[in-house]
């Protein structure tokens, strides 16, 4: 044994690990900056043309307006009819996608053997992944029709058609996270529910849903922001006549064609309308109230899922 | 009485075969009357026992239990008496839950279990085809290994089995019965809208007992109830499992042999490979046990 003791070799390595490490700490940084960047932008191109929009328009006038007519000489922007025609599309979409997705997430998580779901959420999952112009082509080709086969006055574009083809569009988001949610309940409570006699109807709408209602909601709003910004079904089947909704008669909107918010927008853009007119600086103005609506929407999910979050033991 | 002895007995006695059902009892096995007497509160506690001892509100005949063909139980044959705590104890894996799960059939929810043999709840067989697990479970409350109340309120904890049960009555009253008879009313009184989850763990255990017992049922099935619980809430439980063998009949799982030696009146002895080795008075299981395999597993030379 030599008695000059040993010193671990704790010193920097010369071959430059340190620098290594810094310059992907830096990379892995700048992607994950760079989608900030992108959303920080878009807000702000969306605020600086909206501004310049305002400068052109009474913001009032834009906000109470109830008429709309995009052309180049003297339009008339009311945002109103744009505003209650997506609400429209909303409102039915939801009727539709809220029960049927969450009885399905309801079979999905409670009833399905292993061997259904594993048919079954793939399944519903591809519905998830079809353009959604396809969805809005089949409105037209086929819902429309049938619709009218059905006996009801729809005209050839329609806002009833267009809104349950979004309804049928959100489904899968719907069943899909409100299963994730109800798949969360712990086994021990339905274990407890069944010890006491409930059947398995009772152990889902009594113990699971209750226990996993904050993230049905979130599922809900978080449908129900995609149905907002729904564009291209609206687009397709919708029709681009922009309509007030008139409380007299409210289901004569459902019944015809009608205009929703996206759908003016994506008419700014394609019609030729000279840059710099009031007209063409609207569609930053409908934008922005848009996001401003999908963003507050997020937030309020936030919130409820925060306010109930499931506390198990 | 060990188990062979059981078995000897009640050959003697009987002089039945083990062919379920029909042929064993004229009372219970008009079709209709015995559906519905599961269904309702009349149900004729005596009539029908197989072995004519009117005292055995559970018994079974060589009852196996698979899991995905592994074997959990193994021709288990037992009596236990109305009334009073039965404990069940053994290893971990020797099938003491598993076989406390067959008796409210908490085993059809799992898709791999399998159960061979009679058992029988007041006469009936409980896996007979015209047996509806609901009714079963209406009469046969459960207790959980960890304390598991609903994200609900406390009241409605304790009324969940009566508003599924639809019990007609004044629901406040009897969850305050409940609650009393679970030695917790004087801790939750001015709480009870509050969530049951905010309460202790044993605290919460009581409540789960006092949620079982709101419906009244006949059987209290307890898998180790207090396995989750400090020693003070521990003895808590023990206490309240005592008075409530008066009422009930309390059947019991447990790791804990002091537990088992402290609260119950018989005990059953289940050892590696699902086999029920000895069911006997507890003073008897602890002190003189028939086996030799028994008094290793008491005294801690095995298992």
């Amino acid at each position: 044994m030599s008695d000059t003791s040993i010193e671990a070799d704790l010193t920097r390595s010369a071959n430059g690990r340190i620098a290594k490490e810094r310059l992907y700490h830096g990379l892995l940084f700048c992607c994950a900056a760079l989608t900030v960047f992108v959303t920080i932008s878009i807000v702000a191109t969306l605020a600086i043309d909206a501004l310049e929009f305002f400068g052109r328009v009474n913001p009032y006038a834009f906000f109470t307006g109830t008429e709309w007519v995009l052309r180049s000489e003297n339009p008339i922007l009311g945002i109103l009819p744009l505003v209650t025609a997506t609400l429209i599309v909303t409102i039915v979409s939801a009727l539709v996608a809220i029960p049927v997705g969450t009885a399905a997430a309801v079979y999905l998580s409670e009833y399905a053997s292993d061997r259904m779901r594993s048919v079954l959420k793939p399944a519903l999952e591809i519905l998830a992944g079809i353009p959604t112009v396809v969805y809005g082509f089949f409105a037209l080709v086929y819902l429309t029709p049938w619709l009218q086969g059905l006996g009801l006055d729809v005209s050839l574009f329609n806002l009833l058609s267009a809104s349950v083809m979004v309804g049928i569009m959100i489904i899968p988001m719907v069943s899909s996270i409100s299963e994730d949610a109800m798949s969360a309940v712990p086994d021990s409570l339905r274990q407890a529910g069944y010890g006491l006699g409930a059947t398995k109807f009772e152990v889902s709408t009594k113990i699971v849903i209750p226990a996993s209602i904050s993230g049905i909601f979130s599922s809900y709003i978080l449908a129900l922001s995609r149905a907002i910004g729904e564009t291209m079904i609206v687009v397709v089947a919708g029709g681009s006549r922009a309509r007030m909704f008139d409380p007299s008669e409210p289901f004569a909107n459902l019944l015809n064609s009608g205009q929703t918010m996206t759908a003016a927008m994506v008419q700014a853009v394609t019609t030729d309308l000279s840059g710099g007119t009031a007209g063409y600086y609207s569609m930053f103005a409908i934008g922005l109230t848009l996001f401003a609506i999908t963003f507050s929407m997020n937030l309020l999910s936030n919130r409820i899922a925060a306010r109930y979050r499931e506390e198990y033991q | 009485m060990t188990r062979n002895d059981t078995r000897k007995a009640d050959d003697s006695d009987e002089q039945r075969t083990d062919g379920s059902g029909p042929a064993v009892s004229e009372p219970t096995t008009r079709p209709d009357a015995t559906s519905d007497s599961l269904l309702d509160d009349s149900f004729d506690v005596t009539s029908g026992s197989l072995s004519g001892d009117a005292d055995a509100v559970l018994e079974t005949r060589n009852l196996d239990v698979f899991y995905d063909g592994v074997q959990a139980l193994q021709d288990v044959t037992i009596e236990i008496p109305e009334n009073g705590v039965t404990a069940l104890i053994g290893p971990s894996g020797c099938g003491k839950s598993t076989f406390l799960r067959c008796i409210n059939r908490m085993n059809d929810l799992i898709d791999a279990a399998r159960v061979e043999g009679e058992l029988r709840f007041e006469g009936k067989n409980v896996y007979d085809d015209d047996v509806d697990p609901v009714a079963l479970r209406r009469k046969i409350g459960m207790v959980f290994q960890s304390p598991n109340p609903f994200p609900k309120s406390i009241r409605d904890n304790v009324a969940f089995g009566l508003e599924v049960q639809d019990k007609a009555g004044d629901v406040d009253e009897t969850v305050h019965r409940a609650l009393e008879r679970a030695a917790l009313l004087d801790e939750v009184e001015d709480q009870l809208d509050s969530s049951g989850l905010d309460l202790s763990g044993g605290q919460q255990q009581r409540l789960c007992i006092a949620r079982a017992i709101a419906p009244d049922p006949d059987v209290l099935l307890m898998d180790e109830p207090a396995s989750a619980l400090d020693p003070i809430a521990t003895s808590k439980i023990e206490d309240l499992i005592e008075d409530l063998a008066e009422e009930y009949t309390v059947i019991i799982v447990t790791h804990n042999m002091q537990q088992a030696a402290r609260i119950s009146d018989k005990t059953a002895v289940f050892l590696t490979g699902g086999e029920l080795v000895e069911f006997d008075d507890t003073d008897k299981i602890f002190e003189n046990p028939e086996h030799d395999r028994v008094e290793d597993y008491i005294t801690g030379k095995f298992g």
